[in-house]
């Protein structure tokens, strides 16, 4: 643990500062720009290395904790922490974030100073808003995410990109603003009952709050995570934003942003409000079984690649929302590294996706067939990403997929049976749409001069194919990293809902007789 | 010596009789320049003494004048407000072929008429200070000379505002007729003594004073004039309509009603929760059909006023301490984005249509990027200072558990953010087309542009200082 240096401020404010530099960079120099958001994304990388070394993965609380006061008077602190599941995400972003700079190197030829600028921003956002353990700094981080992205989708996107970025834009700020209120209200709320007003989720985890009030704020807090999932029928901007923006944006927007609204629900709402929680979790893990199912037909209807990956993220997060809401040390860490996954193997998709498009310029499945004749390097990677989004064993989805069937199983087994259903149909979209792109005949004209990979593309997905495997083959380091922290979430969650399920008041009757 | 509290308006006065003499009696060309630069240094001055006066409390001139820190902030907000748009009318009235002496002088004026209003208990001297300011910016409205659309804006805002202004006064006149005081600590007095009973006099005199104050900082109903006045008088001017006439309003309308009529609180706030809920609702819609985007901020400026009406409702220290900080941040970010509508401009064509906007990005980046600051800031993005105001008003609404008003503040803003993200779009995602003119770069506009942007930051990432600010203001007289 570093107490001197810190690291999770420096992590926050290392991406900003790139933003600046690269502001005042010359416009023109195109090659300047790119090779100094590069460097400065992978020594964002090598510095979030040593918060992944420098974790105890025995101790479950927060580590790297920061604390500054910022308004003492009202409550606000600039308070931040790291623990197993967050530290994980934060390395996911770093390491996707080089992936999204290396893959828009040709793809993105105006405006670059601005677009690389953008993603600093983002990636300082999204790193600030895992960290943050204080709600009102959590929220600035929230919405700042927001502008970024809708600048990267609405500048550099497909042709319905205005309306694709606006959808996003207000959409998400509907959820956040309703969340806002909710984070007012528990404030007060707390600060009326204690005495102690402060925003710090170190003080607001003790709140104890009347059930009728808990399901108000979780509802606000839901609705703002359910939206940035997404969770059905909240999802509907996803296909939109996802299709239109350009290759980087998807693949940061699946990758990293989705996993935002997961990680709210595991840090904010499920323990501050444990009553909802166990009043919710039917309609919750039936909302994301619907996610997976609805998500699974409606990819194998899509005619659009990238629309095709879209509703897929919905389907693969509903197996995670299902997961964290099982309650359990499976469907936990199961949820936790299918976020992880899902981060590698759908950014993978996206990104090859992209290459094809920079290629064909067209996404529509029709336009293709028989690509693996013309392009059989490009295959080979493309057939191991769908593997493990497919889930075959092996791969890192495999790990992620089956330890939430198990976790669901355990909870309840119809919940356990409808998920599994959803493999199959997983399988099911992933392989037709492989076949339709990669084998058969070539049959357009156009396919069959298309270049293989290049060595930048290359070096792109071995990196992405070296974690599918190394996540598949041996998970246990990365789970390790996070057990202690899943143990004692599961722990602290089980204490705070004992009250509320007859379960639990039953233990607690026994004990008392005792 | 009691003068000696009244330093800084004396120096805005001087500075506006200065600016008078030199249009009078100079050459008109040195007379235009000599007229800033004696506008900004008496403006200068008169900060800087007005800081002096902080935590400085004193009744002088037998009651009629106050001086503590509630008065001390606004008139340093006016202070600065003038500063900033004298800065940009150096620039400004030069291309517009505007009078000089007397825009500066008159301009000045109503920075005077503004102190006069907040630093007052004494319904005369409050309506004086208003009187002063509504005349001086009647007139202000006007001076772009053979403009119809100005000139219809300086009738028009005329003669809507000496009705309003006459309601105003029979408001005043008649609470005097029921209290037999009129100084509004007085009238505190009478009220919480035994003697008093409510009269339906009583009442029409309130809600005329409503009315008068409504129409002043554009509350719906009361608002119909605010988009064609801000639209048709000469930009520089709407800024300093929008933020230095509104925030004035406000602070005499607080203080008037948090003084005299905190007995009856429950009464008036009832009216003011459905005024609140209308200004921003209609606000906000209407902007969401505007293409020209200086009406549209004219519209918005009527939504923001909503919102510091939810403040208004609550009544109680905290949410008075929302008000003072969200004009504080309104001003930098409207006098902003202002600003930038002046830049675009020429003297013949004011280019205040989205068209404009188009492609800005790629042609002026940074003055586009000051633009998406000032329009964030007005949505209540954080980290800037809209999003610490907006944090401000919605805690007040939620502590005193005005729920409804809370959520419908919130989800006004979320419609706000559609109209302020299309003046972005156009700038961002949009080409230019057709002819395209160099906007008119000046250093003065440049100054002012920076030292908002920088404003908006240090506000929206440290507002600590300025919220503690606003909280010592109020502690002194409620």
């Amino acid at each position: 643990m570093n107490q001197t240096f810190p690291l999770l401020s420096a992590l926050i404010v290392f991406p900003l500062a790139g933003a600046l530099l690269v502001m005042f960079l010359p416009r023109r120099n195109a090659p300047l720009i790119k090779v100094a958001a590069l460097i400065w994304t992978l020594a964002e990388l090598a510095l979030s290395l040593q918060l992944f070394f420098n974790f105890d993965a025995g101790a479950a609380g927060m580590q790297f904790v920061e604390e500054r006061a910022w308004f003492p008077e009202v409550g606000i602190s600039y308070l931040l922490g790291a623990d197993g599941i967050s530290m994980l995400l934060v390395m996911l972003t770093t390491l996707t974030t080089v992936l999204c700079v290396l893959c828009s190197w040709k793809a993105i030829e105006d405006k670059i100073k601005e677009y690389y600028v953008s993603f600093l921003v983002l990636e300082t956002a999204m790193i600030g808003a895992l960290c943050a353990l204080d709600l009102v700094l959590f929220y600035i981080f929230w919405e700042l995410m927001l502008v970024p992205m809708y600048l990267l989708i609405g500048v550099w996107g497909g042709p319905r990109r205005i309306y694709a970025a606006i959808k996003f834009f207000l959409f998400t700020m509907v959820g956040s603003v309703l969340m806002l209120l909710a984070i007012l209200a528990l404030y007060f709320h707390y600060g009326g009952a204690t005495g102690i007003y402060s925003f710090s989720l170190v003080e607001l985890y003790k709140a104890d709050i009347p059930v009728l009030k808990q399901y108000w704020l979780f509802a606000a807090f839901a609705l703002s995570f359910a939206i940035k999932v997404p969770m059905f029928p909240v999802h509907t901007w996803l296909p939109d934003a996802h299709t239109e923006a350009p290759t980087a944006g998807s693949v940061i927007l699946a990758a990293v942003l989705l996993k935002m609204g997961v990680y709210g629900f595991l840090r904010f709402a499920m323990p501050l409000f444990p009553a909802a929680v166990v009043a919710a979790t039917p309609l919750m893990s039936w909302l994301a079984i619907v996610g997976i199912i609805y998500g699974a037909v409606m990819c194998i209807m899509q005619t659009d690649l990238k629309r095709l990956i879209a509703y897929s993220s919905v389907s693969h997060l509903g197996y995670v929302m299902l997961g964290v809401f099982a309650f359990n040390m499976q469907g936990l860490e199961g949820g936790v590294y299918q976020m992880l996954n899902h981060g590698i193997s759908t950014g993978g998709l996206f990104l090859i996706v992209g290459m094809i498009y920079e290629r064909r310029h067209t996404r529509m499945i029709a336009d293709f067939g028989g690509l693996s004749k013309v392009m059989p390097r490009l295959a080979a990677f493309f057939m191991i990403v769908t593997l493990s989004s497919i889930a075959l064993p092996g791969t890192n989805g495999f790990v992620g997929e089956f330890l939430i069937l198990l976790g669901a199983f355990k909870s309840n087994m119809l919940y356990g049976i409808l998920a599994a259903s959803g493999v199959i149909l997983g399988a099911v979209y992933m392989l037709w749409m492989f076949q339709r792109v990669m084998f058969g005949k070539i049959t357009k004209e156009e396919n069959r001069k298309l270049a293989d990979v290049t060595r930048r593309e290359a070096a792109i997905l071995v990196v992405v194919v070296a974690f599918i495997f190394l996540m598949g083959l041996f998970p246990g380091p990365f789970l390790k990293k996070m057990d202690a922290s899943a143990a004692g979430y599961l722990k602290v969650m089980q204490a705070r809902t004992a009250v509320y399920t007859s379960a639990g008041v039953d233990a607690a009757a026994q004990t008392a007789a005792k | 010596m009691a003068f000696g509290f009244i330093i800084p308006e004396l120096v805005v006065a001087a500075s506006a009789v200065a600016c008078l003499l030199l249009a009078a009696f100079g050459r008109r060309a040195a007379a235009g320049m000599l007229s800033g630069a004696v506008a900004l240094v008496g403006t200068g001055l008169a900060m800087l003494f007005t800081f002096l006066l902080w935590d400085v409390r004193v009744n002088i001139f037998n009651n009629l004048y106050t001086i503590d820190n509630f008065g001390t902030f606004f008139k340093g907000l006016a202070l600065i407000v003038s500063l900033l748009v004298t800065l940009l009318s150096l620039r400004y009235v030069e291309r517009e072929d505007i009078v000089r002496g007397e825009y500066y002088s008159l301009l000045l004026f109503g920075v005077l008429g503004m102190m006069i209003m907040v630093s007052s208990t004494h319904f005369i001297t409050i309506f004086i200070g208003l009187e002063v300011m509504s005349i001086s910016v009647y007139v202000l409205c006007g001076l772009l000379s053979g403009n119809a659309r100005s000139a219809e804006a300086s009738l028009k805002y005329f003669l809507l505002g000496a009705f309003a202004t006459a309601f105003l006064l029979y408001g005043m006149a008649l609470i005097y007729a029921t209290t037999g005081v009129l100084d509004i600590r007085d009238v505190a007095g009478h009220l919480a003594s035994g003697r008093f009973s409510l009269t339906p006099m009583f009442m029409i005199g309130l809600a005329m004073l409503i009315v008068g104050f409504g129409f002043k900082t554009a509350a719906v109903p009361f608002h119909m004039w605010t988009p064609d006045v801000y639209q048709g008088a000469p930009t520089s001017i709407t800024a300093y309509m929008a933020t230095g006439v509104k925030a004035a309003a406000f602070g005499a309308f607080l203080r008037v009603f948090y003084t005299a009529f905190l007995p009856f609180q429950a009464e008036w706030s009832s009216i003011l929760w459905v005024v609140a809920v209308a200004t921003m609702t209609l606000g906000n819609i209407t902007a969401l059909v505007q293409d020209d985007v200086k009406r549209m901020l004219a519209y918005s400026s009527i939504a923001h006023a909503g919102y510091i009406l939810i403040a208004f409702v609550i009544g109680d220290q905290f949410s008075s301490a929302g008000i003072l900080f969200y004009c504080l941040v309104y001003t930098f970010m409207n006098i902003g984005a202002f600003t930038v509508v002046i830049v675009l401009g020429h003297k013949d064509q004011e280019n205040t249509g989205i068209e404009s906007y188009a492609g800005l990005a790629g042609r002026h980046p940074l003055l586009a990027l000051a633009m998406t600051v000032f329009l964030l800031s007005l949505a209540g993005m954080p980290p800037l200072a809209g999003f610490m105001g907006k944090f401000y008003v919605l805690s007040a609404a939620v502590k005193a558990k005005y729920y409804w008003l809370a959520v419908i503040g919130v989800l006004n803003s979320v419609v706000a953010a559609y109209y302020y993200l299309q003046v972005v779009m156009a700038m961002y995602f949009r080409e230019a087309s057709g002819e395209l003119r160099r906007p008119d770069f000046s250093p003065v506009y440049t100054i002012v542009m920076a030292v908002s942007v920088w404003a908006l930051f240090h506000m929206g990432i440290f507002p600590r200082d300025f919220l503690l600010i606003a909280r010592k203001s109020l502690s002194m007289f409620m």
